[in-house]
């Protein structure tokens, strides 16, 4: 792939890409969270089309110009997305088939199809019937199961992305022998991954991607190819001055949780969060780093009225008081708010006005038996407008009318008007425009000013580094780190979101 | 008094304009039957009868709303009112209660019955769909085993005017015999004219105090006016017939309630939360198993009273009444605006929607249409509603 480069409106995501992959190889693209990795994967195996993107992919030394993932399924190039796309209903010899089935004049040819994937089960080691439904598997099987339905394609270039982020130790080291095994079998694989022993057990090359751009490819042979080198790689860049002055004015401590244990709300033996234990004071603007799957959103929403998952364990403690969080009600009530990381999905109703939505969570504030003022409604709703400088005509303007930025400052406005003492704000400022940004980093701050205790969980290291009095580090569901302010760097922060159990 | 039209109560908000094209929909659907029908569709014993043969439509149609909001639906309102029609029966006829006795039986075995579906739907998580496709069967069933198979009749006088008696005529009337007018019924509209007037300017000046955007002068004098003029115009047609349908006064004033608690009541907004983005109600503390539970029981409780109403106007309880009942509601609901994906809907676009309907069936049998036909242009219409919807939503340019 040479000089690849892919805008999205106004925003580049890929800014002249190059990489090269040996054929026989297992190469690791290696970057931060929103760094251009799986937009590079969706260019290379036609998700986005030839022609919506500039630059020259060449595959076995011809120029490909791929428009559907077909033409480069066609040509042994497959990709297996972070979210599964298996049907959970079919079995597994029908999800490897799905679309490829094996058969005569329309009618399908159950003994051969199981047959062949028996075989190909065979291949990726998994025991396991072909006709067991998908939805009886756990994730790891599913994956295995991807990789048997890429098998039976004619794989040649195989791309994973983030193959393990969703299994436990056994299934993602089940899974790297595989692909070990593969490469053996002449298979070459891409795999994306944060996870820097995983990459340093299997990979042969590491490319490392950062801002849309190919920072340097490192052959693992080489003794100079460290875990410090490629993190360095990872996260080297300037910190931008785009944080508004603050002098944090940090009280007593307003929130604690001790040893908080989450279970997976479907696979309810994985731990997702484990023993996290940590504490925020008033006034304070504590963060949490962490890569994708690492349990940030999982922690925040479990303890926010047991949102997410099962078999929840741990205590939370207000001002030193042990506090009820178990429904979403008894938290708001003990003064802890969230504002969800998918605005869209959890935290507004696009189709209801923006008064509708600020009051949305503070029903009880406006109303007198049951019925609501909708003229302190209007009010309330019109004085965030114009102190969050939302910008509308009007407060009965659609929420799903509103760009990202506005949208969020109509979720902050819904969170802050309920009146809270702790504040969870999670990825705040995602896919909003850098106006936007500055403008909710200085409504973070003056949350914190007004002697709040906010929660800051973002997968931007500079803006935890500019926001933040204090860094919990997450990685596998433990708090791995917390680091001062004044003692956090990209680089020393990343090492702990590596972490790796042992 | 009020009219049947209480569209025009609603303090406006700018963009709403669907509902005034239903409106005019509907307003074109009246002239053109009044054209064709040589001015026979708004006889005063025509507009008494639309009222009292559709009051079951408007009563569930204001349910029904209200489940349609939530993102459900209810398929079983057409048993339950056979089933509390029964019941209602037996209560008088055979265990000896006294027909108000029988009235509160009856919307008791409704919300009971609302209570059993919305158990399943809320708190087992079984969707509306299922539950209340079991329920048809069920309720259906179940009236056939009470009724055993038969009728019964003869039920006290009183019991009966609810569904098809009026007002006594209190103040007397204006002339006799044929061609007379009850003065109640002159009385009641106009005082439900004024009372809109009143109730609107001092919404209207309330937002003005507060410098909230008001629509122009010219618009809401016309809009209030011409409403006032349609309740004066409407009630002075049926006061020569036999006065104020007493089912008239409940239907009014059902709506009126279901309005303000959609409207301006916690209960009523939380409904809507739930149906345009239930995961953003739950992570904003709205407890959404009551929510459903309770919007199923008030559904039940309302097809209590459509029972009540459909037998009181036969005069009997029969296994097959309101056959089909649960879906001339649910059109009502979806002509009159709403979504089927939930969180969309009004109680007087429902009531809109419900009259229209009526409207048709009352034109088209007093043309004689064939029932085989009628039943083929309701469902034409029903589509090109929601089409002119659909379209109309995506020439506005939503995504």
């Amino acid at each position: 792939m040479r000089d690849i480069t892919k805008d999205f409106g106004a925003v580049r995501a890929l800014d002249g890409v190059t990489i090269e992959v040996e054929r026989g190889h297992v190469h690791a693209i290696c970057g931060e969270n929103g760094a251009g990795k799986s937009t590079l994967m969706k260019v290379l195996s036609g998700v986005y089309p030839h022609g919506s993107y500039d630059g020259t992919i060449e595959f076995e030394s011809h120029e490909t110009a791929y428009r559907t993932i077909n033409d480069s399924e066609r040509d042994g190039i497959v990709i297996i997305h972070q979210e599964l796309a298996l049907s959970p209903f079919l079995s597994i010899a029908e999800n490897i088939f799905l679309g490829n089935e094996i058969q005569n004049r329309g009618v399908i040819d159950w003994d051969k199809t199981n047959l062949e994937a028996t075989k190909l089960l065979a291949r990726v080691g998994l025991r396991e019937s072909p006709t067991t439904k998908v939805l009886e598997l756990g994730v790891g099987k599913q994956q295995l199961v991807e990789i048997a339905k890429a098998l039976s394609k004619r794989v040649k270039l195989l791309i994973l992305d983030e193959p393990t982020a969703a299994l436990n130790d056994e299934d993602s080291s089940h899974l790297l022998d595989l692909i070990n095994s593969l490469r053996g079998q002449g298979i070459t694989s891409i795999i994306i991954s944060h996870k820097l022993k995983e990459i340093r057990r299997i990979a042969d090359t590491v490319t490392i991607i950062r801002d849309g751009k190919t920072i340097e490819s490192l052959s693992m042979d080489d003794p100079d190819t460290t875990e410090a080198r490629i993190i360095r790689s990872m996260v080297g860049r300037e910190l931008a001055s785009m944080f508004p002055e603050r002098t944090p004015d940090i009280g007593e401590e307003l929130f604690r949780v001790e040893n908080w244990t989450v279970h997976h709300p479907i696979d309810t033996e994985r731990v997702v969060v484990d023993n996290a234990s940590f504490s925020v004071r008033a006034g304070e603007i504590v963060g949490f780093a962490g890569l994708m799957g690492a349990g940030r959103t999982e922690l925040a929403m479990s303890i926010f009225g047991r949102s997410y998952g099962t078999n929840i364990s741990g205590s939370v403690f207000k001002a030193g008081k042990p506090i009820s969080v178990s429904t979403v009600s008894e938290a708001i009530a003990n003064g802890i708010a969230y504002a969800t990381e998918d605005r869209k999905r959890y935290g507004l109703n696009l189709i209801g006005g923006i008064a509708v939505n600020i009051s949305a969570a503070s029903l009880a504030k406006l109303s007198r038996f049951g019925v609501i003022d909708q003229f302190k409604e209007h009010r309330v709703a019109e004085g965030y407008r114009t102190s969050m400088n939302i910008k509308t005509p009007n407060v009965s303007v659609l929420a799903g009318k509103l760009s990202g930025g506005n949208q969020q400052k109509v979720v902050l406005s819904k969170w802050i008007y309920s009146g809270p003492d702790i504040l969870i704000l999670d990825e705040p400022t995602r896919g909003i425009d850098v106006g936007a940004k500055f403008e909710i980093y200085g409504i973070i701050n003056e949350l914190a000013a007004s002697g709040k205790a906010v929660i800051l969980i973002s997968s931007e290291l500079p803006e935890l580094l500019g926001l933040a009095d204090r860094i919990y580090a997450i990685s596998e569901g433990r708090i791995s780190g917390e680091v001062a302010r004044a003692d956090a760097t990209q680089e020393s922060l990343m090492h702990y979101m590596t972490a790796e159990k042992d | 008094m009020t009219s049947a039209r209480p569209a025009f109560r609603l303090p406006k908000i700018p963009g709403n304009l669907r509902q005034y094209g239903i409106l005019a929909a509907l307003a074109v659907i009246v002239m053109l039957f009044q054209v064709m029908t040589n001015g026979r569709l708004l006889l005063p014993g025509n507009i008494n009868n639309l009222i009292q043969q559709n009051a079951y439509v408007l009563i569930l149609a204001v349910g029904m709303v209200m489940v349609i909001i939530a993102g459900h639906i209810d398929l079983s309102v057409g048993s339950v009112v056979a089933m509390v029609g029964a019941i209602s029966a037996i209560a008088m006829t055979q265990w000896g209660l006294p027909w108000w006795a029988a009235v509160v039986v009856a919307l008791v075995s409704g919300a009971l019955v609302g209570a059993w579906q919305g158990f399943w739907i809320a708190f087992v998580g079984i969707p509306a769909f299922i539950v209340t496709l079991a329920g048809m069967l069920l309720f259906r069933g179940l009236t056939l085993v009470f009724l055993t198979g038969g009728t019964i009749n003869a039920l006290p006088a009183e019991f009966n005017a609810i569904g098809g008696g009026w007002l006594p005529e209190l103040l007397g009337t204006i002339g006799e015999g044929r061609g007379s007018r009850d003065i109640l019924t002159v009385v009641l509209g106009v005082a439900a004219a004024v009372i809109l007037i009143v109730q609107q300017l001092r919404t209207r000046r309330k937002q003005h105090r507060l410098a909230l955007i008001t629509e122009g002068s010219a618009a809401f004098w016309t809009k209030n006016v011409l409403a006032a003029v349609v309740i004066i115009a409407l009630t002075w047609q049926i006061s020569a017939y036999r006065g104020t349908p007493v089912i008239l006064v409940i239907v009014a004033g059902l709506i009126l309630l279901f309005t303000f608690v959609l409207n301006r009541t916690v209960f009523g907004r939380q409904v809507y939360a739930i149906g345009g983005n239930l995961f953003a109600a739950q992570m904003s503390g709205v407890k959404t198993a009551w929510i459903n539970f309770t919007i199923f029981v008030i559904m039940g409780t309302l097809a209590g009273l459509a029972g009540i109403v459909t037998t009181a106007r036969a005069g009997g309880a029969v296994a097959s009444a309101g056959t089909s009942f649960e879906l001339d509601a649910i059109a009502a609901v979806f002509i009159g605006g709403a979504a089927v994906t939930g969180g969309v809907g009004t109680v007087p676009g429902a009531v809109v929607g419900a009259l229209i309907m009526g409207v048709l069936n009352m034109g088209l049998s007093i043309l004689s249409v064939d029932a085989a036909w009628q039943q083929a242009i309701k469902g034409l219409v029903l589509l090109l509603a929601v089409a002119f919807d659909v379209l109309s939503k995506r020439r506005g340019g939503s995504r």
